[in-house]
């Protein structure tokens, strides 16, 4: 019953270096459902950044189609696609990419800045809902160097939802934080999932942390080898709730 | 995309950086306010010069035998006719742009009042001369035709020598004064002048009747100056050629030949000595519009700095949605309000130092209003000019390699 939000056919992707092409992805075909939540695996190289950027609109296939909530990306111009992203697409970093020195709300509202149908009323509204999404109501003006890893994570999640976006793409969001504050990035991206009914890609290379998604496409030299839906997918805030907490005296006795 | 949007968005990058900012704009603000104040000081001068060389009176004339004789076979000076009284009755007779003649003839001297004397001018003169020079008398009256018909000896005396001869402040009208043992009778107190352009002390002077000095004291008939006088302002050059055509006719010069006399209104005088000021003036103001460049140059570097410290805002603003003439105009923007602020101190700072300059200097002083704007609106191209190249660069970048740098 669910709508395709994304549909891959016969995508290829090549490099060319010099002499020699490499094909970071070859042959990949796959559809996405809205709502569902899946997590790309691979090794290093494997392609999984190439395939992120073409979902994203970033970069485009040298072959095969992309059909984004209906629309064939392969025939946008550089423009429209910049259209395309500001309106239909969220982006998760691993390095948070926060503008420095520049408060979270601040942060959170940038894409309605390039969206000229939004007033300035409309996109504080949009900017604190979005903050109350990831729970930081209470740093709404704190500066990125400010508030800790995770926060920042959050604040980009924050950015990644304020223009409504019909697919969510995080490319090794949990990458620089510790496991702790990844299982807490994970339950507000399950949370997102489940009660929001986000649609959401995300790159990793954990396997604990694809476990938590409900499916899993794993790639090889370009090609999906895996395309798995995972019938025991983990929840986030029970694997929080079953982690020992660090006590206060033991990293005063360190 | 709104150009508010677009107003904020380099707000808020500037803001992040207010310190570079201002370095950035250093160079502009010193730029604009070099610009300022030298075209201050130069259109200062040049407006003192003229408004002193006006206040002798904007519609005179002199005329002089010529004096520049030049080239071999003209350097018979018995060629030149000295000016007379001919002269003066060919300029009386139906003038048209003509509204006064006067002759006059100096000579210099001590004037002794007691025991106080004084090394100064009579200045022969008629009685039109003080119209001429539109100079007011402060006390008693003028000379007459009367007077200059009986080569009377009676005499009109300047500030400068009622305080040297006068000193103890009394009544000077109808006291008499020597002039080489001549005695003179002062019927009139003359209106303070002050310095003339050239440094001269105006009031350093006696007037009295033409006839007087030709007759009693330099035995001639001839005149070293001839003072005339336009209807109007605006009639001078008009009333210049007229006395051109009228001394031609009157020294009996044939076709073809140069005049033996020299006709010069104020206005070539103001010109003659404001030309030297505008020359000091241009060459102040381009040296502040290189000061101006190089400030421009400045801005230029920075942007370049900054957008590859900013790739990786770059790339990012491109994920979310920006073109590449949104990057584009938000560098750009950066450069024009920064060089526009800049700009904006710069005019303050400049006409602050012209005040301090005239206040602690003296210095005539002037700023006008198409410096302020013709310093803004460099200052606006400067941004464009040099903010285009490093936005330009901005916006062509991948936004995948953008997001990829360190
Ligand atoms: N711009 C590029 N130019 C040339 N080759 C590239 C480029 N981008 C990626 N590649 C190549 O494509 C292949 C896939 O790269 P990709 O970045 O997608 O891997 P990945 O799965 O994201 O790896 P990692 O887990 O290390 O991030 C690699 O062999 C890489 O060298
Ligand atoms: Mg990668």
């Amino acid at each position: 019953m669910s709508s395709v939000i994304v549909d891959i056919r016969n995508l290829e992707r090549e490099f060319k270096m010099g002499d020699e092409t490499v094909k970071a992805l070859n042959d990949v075909s796959f559809t996405i459902n809205a709502g569902e939540f899946i997590t790309i695996m691979g090794s290093s190289g494997s392609g999984k950044t190439t395939l992120l950027n073409i979902l994203g609109c970033l970069d485009k296939p040298t072959k095969g189609e992309y059909f984004l909530d209906g629309t064939n990306v392969s025939k946008l111009s550089k423009t429209e696609l910049a259209r395309f992203r500001n309106k239909k697409l969220g982006f998760v970093f691993q390095s948070y990419n926060l503008l420095p020195r520049t408060s979270a709300i601040e942060n959170v509202e940038l894409p309605l800045l390039y969206n000229p149908e939004i007033s300035a009323k409309q996109r504080k509204e949009k900017a604190m809902k979005a903050l109350e999404a990831v729970k930081l109501t209470h740093r709404t003006h704190y500066l990125p160097s400010q508030l800790s890893g995770g926060q920042q994570q959050r604040v980009a999640i924050a950015r990644a939802l304020i223009n409504d976006p019909v697919l969510i793409l995080a490319d090794e969001a949990t990458g620089n934080l510790d496991s702790r504050t990844s299982y807490e990035i994970m339950m507000l991206v399950q949370e997102l999932n489940d009660v929001q009914g986000k649609t959401i890609v995300f790159v990793t290379h954990e396997l604990d942390i694809a476990s938590f998604s409900k499916r899993t496409i794993t790639l090889k030299d370009g090609k999906i080898i895996k395309d798995n839906i995972n019938s025991n997918v983990r929840n986030a805030r029970k694997v929080l709730e079953g982690l020992p907490l660090i006590s206060e005296p033991s990293i005063a006795a360190k | 995309m709104k150009l508010v949007n677009l107003l904020r968005i380099a707000w808020r990058a500037i803001k992040r950086n207010k310190m570079r900012a201002f370095l950035t704009m250093l160079g502009i603000i010193i730029g604009v306010a070099a610009v300022i104040a030298m075209i201050a000081i130069g259109q200062g001068s040049r407006q003192s010069i003229q408004s002193q060389i006006t206040g002798m009176g904007s519609n005179m004339i002199t005329i002089r035998p010529s004096s520049n004789v030049m080239g071999g076979a003209r350097l018979d000076v018995t060629n030149v006719q000295a000016l007379a009284e001919p002269d003066i009755i060919a300029l009386q007779k139906q003038p048209e742009y003509i509204n006064a003649v006067s002759p006059s003839v100096t000579a210099r001297g001590q004037v002794i009042n007691g025991p106080y004397n004084w090394s100064t001018s009579l200045q022969g003169v008629a009685p039109e001369y003080l119209s001429i020079r539109s100079w007011p008398l402060q006390d008693g009256v003028s000379f007459t035709s009367q007077d200059v018909k009986r080569a009377a000896k009676v005499c009109l005396v300047g500030q400068t020598i009622i305080t040297n001869l006068f000193p103890n402040g009394e009544d000077v009208l109808g006291k008499n004064i020597r002039f080489k043992n001549i005695p003179f009778k002062i019927i009139g107190v003359l209106g303070k002048k002050g310095e003339n352009t050239f440094g001269q002390d105006q009031d350093d002077i006696i007037l009295t009747p033409y006839t007087t000095v030709q007759k009693r004291i330099l035995a001639t008939t001839y005149y070293q100056t001839i003072f005339a006088s336009a209807i109007d302002e605006s009639s001078t050059d008009k009333a210049a050629a007229e006395i051109q055509q009228v001394m031609r006719v009157s020294h009996k010069l044939q076709k073809g030949t140069d005049d033996d006399f020299t006709v010069r209104t104020q206005a070539e005088l103001i010109s003659t000595f404001t030309s030297t000021s505008q020359i000091l003036t241009i060459l102040l103001a381009v040296i502040a519009g290189i000061s101006l460049v190089v400030g421009g140059i400045g801005i230029m570097n920075i942007m370049y700095v900054s957008v590859t410290e900013r790739t990786k805002e770059i790339g990012l603003r491109m994920s979310i949605g920006a073109r590449g003439i949104d990057i584009l105009m938000q560098f750009l923007i950066e450069a024009i309000l920064i060089s526009i602020t800049g700009g904006l101190i710069g005019v303050a700072l400049g006409i602050t130092a012209t005040k301090l300059v005239t206040l602690f200097l003296q210095w005539p002083t002037l700023v006008t209003q198409s410096s302020v704007i013709l310093s803004f609106l460099v200052c606006f191209i400067t941004g464009v000019f040099f903010g285009y190249y490093p936005a330009l660069k901005a916006s062509r970048l991948d936004p995948i390699e953008a997001l990829r740098y360190e």
